[in-house]
């Protein structure tokens, strides 16, 4: 794949400071131990993409960044993971606090069912981030205009959500997550569910969101992680396996199981 | 790749693929029929039923009122020259329609068929003259045209219900007097607004189902306010919020339980426990309400756990990723949708109680209840027990009261589920 010097790539190669680190992170559900001894820093504004076959985990400790995974009964995580070097297992952090500062955008668009408006604003309110009706009319039109969907729903803002066709049901979804300026924005496959315009609006609109936002989506297209991401993390049977700069970890990688990986002998 | 290739499948020839096509539309027809065969046996019965309930109750909404001169004479009322309204409403007004009745009849002498053709209008009719006299006294001394009530036995005879003759519930003579009364005067049939505006009575022209209905709409009220809410909070409870554990699974198992108990049990346990430890007025709707509530609650909460687990996951996510607390997610996002599912269960289960007559029965509401209940403390009956009891009375006129009974019951079990769709229209708008 020939991939010219751009300057995503260049940026990368600055070392932006860290803004999530992880050490020797387990997950177990039930029995299951899904993640094995995960350490990996994941660097401020950019986006760092986790690839690797289906079940290898990389969503489970993606939902580790935001504690989704305290809804599982059976799940368990052990480990250290900080943001700006803040234990999110800390008793004294609120996981509701947390949740408003890493955001997270789902596999399948689920837009609440609800108006457009209120999608975006709910967030906002429940958080008291909008003292007035204007203020919030001001943050649901920014956050809307940040997931460039703004343009095409200006005029039926108190439609249905759900009435949205699936890219901009999942744009809105990003509008909602932005809504509330969360510092990580956490993409579980946002693009497996849409087809490949709606994919390249989304890809376009995450390499925009990369100014103001750390971002971490798992992706099963390799071309999708090239395209958009800074670093690349490889996951195999709940272990990771290498990490590094994307174009290093596709055009270089140094482990034979990425090589293959990404070459398609397997997954 | 090549592996397909060795699938053992054999294929069938043209005819035979065809044979076995058309075997299955025909197994499809075949299922069709069934099940619209099914649906109009069940419509079948519906109609019959309905037209058995109509034909019977409608004549028991309706009177036969006959028309009558009669002359308000002071001396025959026996009021002098008293003209307060306890004086005019002690007055005899029974001798005044007596007369009138006389009138009509002039060849009628014996005293026993005066007497019968005294007991043609309704015990009631003197009421209603003195109604008018009260608001009119200076009619007093003039001939007027009243409308009078006939008594239930006329009625019946009118309506064909009964007929006069040797084996019949009427004599022969009783039968001729009352074919001369409809063609001497106007016999008409009318309304019977007593029905609908009177509370139980002996007399069958009297009786109402006012107490009843209001009594019915008390207990309703109080059994719906006590499990909804407290139906649906345990079911979020339950649904969300609970650990799962053994504990909880003995929980579920018990209220699915209890959803199964007879309802005569929950009565006895309405009159153990509400009347006989806490002391609650006997047969009142607050009692009638607790006991029906009980025997609702499971059915609600039953109903309630499956709506929310019903609700995708993925709005739970979506509002717990964007920073929502677990009762935010519930309340703002899960419940609303879980609304319509709710309300399903809750139409079910007070259509359940609002047909309850037996743990009813136990706890006293079987009371004759002439004054319509003014709270739920009062002594209150309710339709299904009104209904059981006038199906015992002996009296042909009752049967008609019967069976309008169950009309009144039924327009109210409309009217009631008609409110909870129009609510559940409202949660289910669609997006």
């Amino acid at each position: 794949m020939e991939m010219p010097m751009t300057t995503a790539a260049l940026e990368a190669l600055e070392t932006p400071p860290t803004k999530i680190v992880a050490r020797d992170v387990n997950v177990y559900y039930g029995e299951k131990h899904a993640i094995r001894n995960l350490s990996i820093d994941v660097p401020a504004r950019s986006v760092t993409a986790f690839i690797g076959p289906s079940g290898c985990g990389k969503s489970t400790f993606l939902r580790c960044i935001n504690r989704m995974n305290d809804t599982i009964p059976s799940a368990r995580v052990t480990g250290k993971i900080a943001i700006d070097g803040e234990d999110i297992h800390d008793p004294s952090l609120d996981v509701v606090q947390l949740r408003a500062r890493v955001g997270m955008v789902f596999q399948k668009p689920n837009p609440f069912p609800k108006s457009i408006y209120e999608n975006v604003a709910y967030g906002p309110r429940i958080h008291g981030l909008a003292p007035s009706r204007t203020d919030l009319d001001a943050i649901v039109e920014a956050s809307l205009k940040k997931a460039s969907l703004w343009e095409e729903v200006k005029d039926r803002l108190h439609d249905a959500g759900t009435g949205l066709s699936g890219g901009q049901q999942q744009r809105l979804c990003i509008a909602r997550a932005i809504a509330v300026s969360p510092e990580v924005i956490l993409m579980d496959e946002p693009c497996s569910a849409l087809d490949p315009i709606a994919t390249a609006r989304i890809e376009d609109l995450i390499d925009e969101l990369r100014e103001n936002f750390t971002i971490v989506i798992v992706t099963h297209s390799m071309q999708q992680a090239a395209r958009v991401s800074q670093r690349t993390a490889f996951f195999h049977l709940g272990i990771l396996v290498e990490e590094g700069p994307t174009e290093m970890m596709f055009n270089n990688p140094t482990d034979k199981r990425t090589l293959d990986y990404i070459t398609g002998r397997f997954g | 790749m090549s592996d397909i290739a060795v699938i053992p499948a054999r294929h069938p020839g043209k005819a035979e693929a065809e044979r076995r096509v058309a075997r299955r539309y025909r197994a499809e027809r075949r299922f069709r029929f069934y099940g619209i065969a099914a649906i109009g046996f069940a419509a079948l019965f519906l109609v019959i039923l309905f037209a058995d309930i109509l034909s019977r109750g409608i004549p028991g909404f309706f009177h036969h009122r006959v028309g009558i001169q009669v002359t308000l004479d002071p001396a025959t009322l026996d009021i002098g020259d008293k003209r307060d309204p306890d004086a005019l409403r002690a007055a005899d007004y029974r001798a005044v329609i007596r007369e009138a009745l006389q009138a009509l009849f002039p060849d009628v002498t014996g005293r026993a068929e005066r007497r019968q053709l005294a007991g043609f209008v309704a015990t009631n009719a003197g009421a209603e003259i003195a109604r008018r006299v009260i608001a009119e006294p200076y009619i007093i001394g003039s001939k007027i045209n009243v409308n009078l009530p006939v008594s239930a036995e006329a009625d019946l005879y009118y309506k064909g219900k009964i007929k006069a003759g040797p084996g019949q519930q009427l004599s022969a003579e009783t039968g001729v007097l009352l074919d001369r009364l409809r063609a001497n005067a106007f016999v008409s049939q009318d309304f019977a607004w007593n029905f609908l505006e009177n509370g139980a009575s002996r007399e069958p022209e009297q009786a109402g189902i006012l107490a009843a209905l209001v009594g019915s709409a008390l207990t309703m009220l109080v059994t719906l306010l006590l499990c909804l809410p407290t139906g649906v909070a345990a079911a979020i409870y339950l649904e969300e919020f609970a650990p799962k554990n053994r504990l909880t699974d003995i929980i579920e198992v018990n209220i699915n339980n209890l959803a199964a108990v007879p309802s005569i049990i929950f009565g006895l346990l309405g009159l153990a426990v509400f009347l006989a430890m806490f002391g609650m007025p006997r047969s009142s709707s607050l009692v009638g309400g607790l006991v029906l509530a009980l025997l609702v609650l499971p059915t609600i909460i039953i109903a309630s756990r499956a709506a929310l687990k019903a609700v995708p996951p993925s709005i739970r996510e979506a509002a717990l990723g964007i920073g929502a607390s677990r009762q935010q997610a519930i309340f703002h996002h899960v419940l609303p949708l879980a609304m319509p599912g709710i309300l399903t269960g809750t139409i079910i289960g007070m259509a359940h109680a609002l047909g309850e007559t037996a743990p009813l029965l136990l706890i006293g509401m079987v009371a004759f209840i002439v004054d319509v209940p003014g709270g739920v403390t009062d002594a209150a009956t309710v339709l299904p027990v009104q209904i059981y009891q006038w199906s015992t009375f002996p009296e042909a006129a009752f049967q008609a009261k019967t069976a309008a009974g169950i009309i009144v019951l039924l327009v109210f079990l409309f009217l009631m589920n008609g409110a909870a769709i129009l609510l559940r229209k409202r949660f289910e708008r669609r997006w």
